[in-house]
């Protein structure tokens, strides 16, 4: 294998606003391994995964998939380069229009000439796996959130893509589909070599899976290892962190003046 | 005197920048590949945007032929003239009053709908996901749209003119006694097909144009909260009927102001 | 779902149709364009001192019934008189009189204006082509008041 990394991030910066989210961010994705993603709510995650995809351009650094700088592709190749690779979005986003069936064979009827019969046993297929075949003549707006994001699932892997991104798979399942998705994940990551990224707060879950795991926070990569390092990681901050314990090091509110001073009346209005 | 003028070129940036984006929009939109399932997509918006705007378009129609017929009579009687009541009732609907009224009706009904449609598209994310999967929304979602808004205009604009000249007909004939014959002889004899009814369609086709670009841009570009579509549906039917208002006075004056 | 996608195809198929015969009927209907009436018209000619607000597509009647329209209006640069050209109904080739007169007539005080013609005793009839020598100007209101107070005028001193 002459390119071991999928997914090269250097130096990446990026702001909203006045609000730095990213300042100076490296990170490897190597080919054919789960990647685990991991930060406090509101470090960034999701937005890195948007930047990863070319949704979002950075302000400094760069993003390059297979040797390709996502940000400087022209319009058509960056399309190109999209088909390649699936992402499941923090809300699901399913079609409203269309059926949970016509949702997952979006991709297969946009970018493959698949006649009808063989879409349908692919479609088949994928519902089956997150559980939902029953469910295909639902509309996405009578499924419940956990349906929806199964759902959003069998339609991110539909091509069976060489990358795939998950943004929160976890979030809102029975302790059942939870583990049902982490087999899921670890056999598409198995059987087919799918380079899969993971942005999750389950940590069981998540270490169970992943080869390598980044631990983001304040704009920057805190701590990276594989989920042994990191468990046995001196660094107080990331103990913290992986063992879910409230007091520490790691901030657990967006950035604010010191409550006290709000509360004496420090910037209250005259 | 600082923040005013920091102010007012912080909102010609805003203006212009609008501006820029929604032209590389329709370029976009407009001038994609045509394909069957391109083809398929614009029959659905065809009868979302066409079709089902047709109940408010045939009643506004019949109401408005029936009064200009009305008000026309009262006055043309007065000079012995109301065996011009067919030139009249035509001419008003053919070169102003089907084009202009069918494209508020449309902004009003379909052109809201579209901005609250692709916004919340918006909001949900599902624009963002159809990036991610490799289709381009401009050309699945926006294009069906525009195409669909283009073609219906100028459908439903003849549709009102003819039943708006049918009302004037129920009206001035069947009701206030103008002998047929010179309701639609008046009517033949002064109405032109190329200067009167093609000119018309032409309008129509325009605003068409305008209302769904104005429509389809304000969704895409909406800030995606509940308030931001609320606030995009207004922007589309008030800057909507303004453009139709505008563009009707300088396509008048174009078309038949040297006559 | 396949019965849905049927009937809204249905509908707008019905919708673009409804649009095309429109346009259709306005054609027809509304502005007048009688198809296939061209091979069923010969052309006559007339100049007239003052044309008034006689345009193209006016009507030419004969004892007030409609039996043709104008087809053009150009000025004649020899006597600078307006030159009209018309189409007449087929039914009345070889009918009218060389010494057929052409009015320009208004029907009512305010209404259109159109060419009345009226025929004449003279056996021979007038060609396709042919022009009519006897005619009469439009009367133009703004002439007619100035005569009338011209004449006052005159009649009072
Ligand atoms: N559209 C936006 N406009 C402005 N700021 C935004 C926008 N989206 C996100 N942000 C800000 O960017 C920061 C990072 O957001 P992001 O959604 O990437 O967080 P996250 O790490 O995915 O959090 P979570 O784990 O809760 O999903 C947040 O602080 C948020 O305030
Ligand atoms: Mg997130």
């Amino acid at each position: 294998m002459i390119r071991s990394n999928l997914i090269e991030v250097a130096s990446l910066s990026f702001s909203r606003g006045d609000r730095e989210i990213f300042r100076g961010v490296d990170l490897q994705v190597p080919a054919g391994k789960v990647t685990a993603i991991m930060g406090p709510s509101g470090t960034g995650k999701t937005t890195l995964l948007k930047l990863i995809g070319g949704q979002l351009v950075p302000d400094a650094g760069r993003v390059s998939i297979a040797g390709q700088d996502v940000h400087q592709l022209s319009r058509r190749a960056l399309f190109a380069l999209r088909r390649r690779m699936g992402m499941l979005f923090q809300s699901g986003a399913l079609f409203s229009d269309l059926s949970v069936f016509e949702n997952v064979a979006f991709p297969l009827r946009v970018h493959t000439d698949l006649p009808e019969s063989m879409i349908r046993d692919q479609v088949l297929i994928k519902l089956e796996a997150v559980g939902l075949r029953g469910a295909r003549e639902l509309m996405p707006s009578e499924l419940s959130g956990g349906m929806t994001r199964r759902v959003a699932l069998a339609r991110a892997i539909a091509l069976d893509p060489e990358l795939i991104m998950y943004d929160e798979p976890f979030v809102g399942q029975d302790p059942i589909s939870k583990g049902v998705l982490v087999k899921l994940i670890k056999d598409l990551n198995r059987a087919f070599a799918m380079t899969s990224v993971i942005v999750s707060h389950d940590i069981q879950e998540t270490l169970s899976i992943a080869d390598y795991v980044y631990l983001i926070a304040d704009g920057r990569v805190m701590a990276h290892g594989t989920p042994d390092q990191l468990d046995t990681e001196a660094d107080p901050k990331v103990s913290q962190f992986i063992h879910g314990e409230p007091d520490g090091p790691v901030p657990f509110h967006y950035p604010a003046a010191p409550f006290a001073d709000e509360l004496l009346g420090a910037g209250r209005p005259e | 005197m600082i923040d005013w003028l920091a102010g007012l070129g912080r909102s010609t940036l805003d203006v212009v920048g609008g501006l820029g984006r929604s032209a590389i929009l329709l370029v976009r939109s407009l001038f994609g590949m045509p394909s069957i399932e391109g083809f398929r997509l614009w029959l659905r918006q065809m009868h979302f945007v066409g079709v089902l705007s047709l109940p408010i378009i045939l009643v506004s129609a019949l109401f408005i032929g029936m009064v200009i017929a009305l008000q026309g009579y009262m006055i043309l009687v007065d000079f012995g003239a109301d065996a011009a009541l067919g030139q009249m009732v035509a001419l008003s609907l053919l070169r102003e009053l089907a084009p202009v009224v069918a494209a508020l009706l449309f902004a009003g009904r379909a052109g809201s709908a579209l901005t609250a449609e692709i916004g919340l598209m918006k909001a949900t994310e599902q624009l963002t996901s159809m990036e991610m999967i490799g289709v381009d929304p401009l050309r699945r979602v926006i294009a069906p749209r525009l195409w669909a808004g283009l073609v219906s205009m100028p459908l439903l604009a003849v549709i009102f003119a003819v039943v708006g000249i049918y009302g004037g007909y129920l009206v001035g004939v069947e009701w206030l006694g103008v002998y047929p014959g010179s309701y639609w002889g008046n009517m033949q004899a002064n109405v032109d097909f190329v200067h009167d009814v093609l000119n018309g369609v032409v309008k129509s086709v325009v605003f068409g144009l305008v209302v769904t670009w104005i429509a389809v841009f304000q969704g895409y570009d909406l800030v995606p909260t509940s308030e931001g579509i609320s606030r995009a549906t207004t922007r589309t039917v008030v800057y909507g009927s303004l453009a139709v208002l505008g563009l009707d006075f300088v396509l008048t004056a174009l078309m038949f102001g040297d006559s | 779902m396949k019965q849905r996608t049927r009937l809204m195809e249905c509908g707008v198929g019905l919708f673009v149709l409804a649009g095309f015969l429109g346009l259709i009927y306005l054609g027809l209907q509304v502005s007048g364009i009688t198809p296939g009436q061209r091979g069923e018209t010969f052309t006559l000619h007339a100049n007239f001192g003052d044309i008034g607000g006689l345009r193209a597509n006016s009507r030419v009647t004969m004892a007030g019934v409609t039996v043709g329209r104008v087809t053009a209006i150009s000025l004649d640069d020899q006597w600078f008189d307006g030159h009209v050209t018309m189409e007449i109904s087929d039914e009345l080739r070889d009918k009218l009189s060389t010494d057929s007169t052409a009015a320009i007539l208004t029907s009512g005080l305010l209404g259109e204006q159109y060419v009345g013609l009226t025929t004449g005793a003279d056996p021979e009839t007038l060609k396709d082509g042919d022009t009519i020598r006897d005619t009469q100007q439009a009367l133009v209101l703004e002439n007619l008041i100035q005569q009338f107070i011209s004449n006052m005028g005159s009649s009072g001193s």
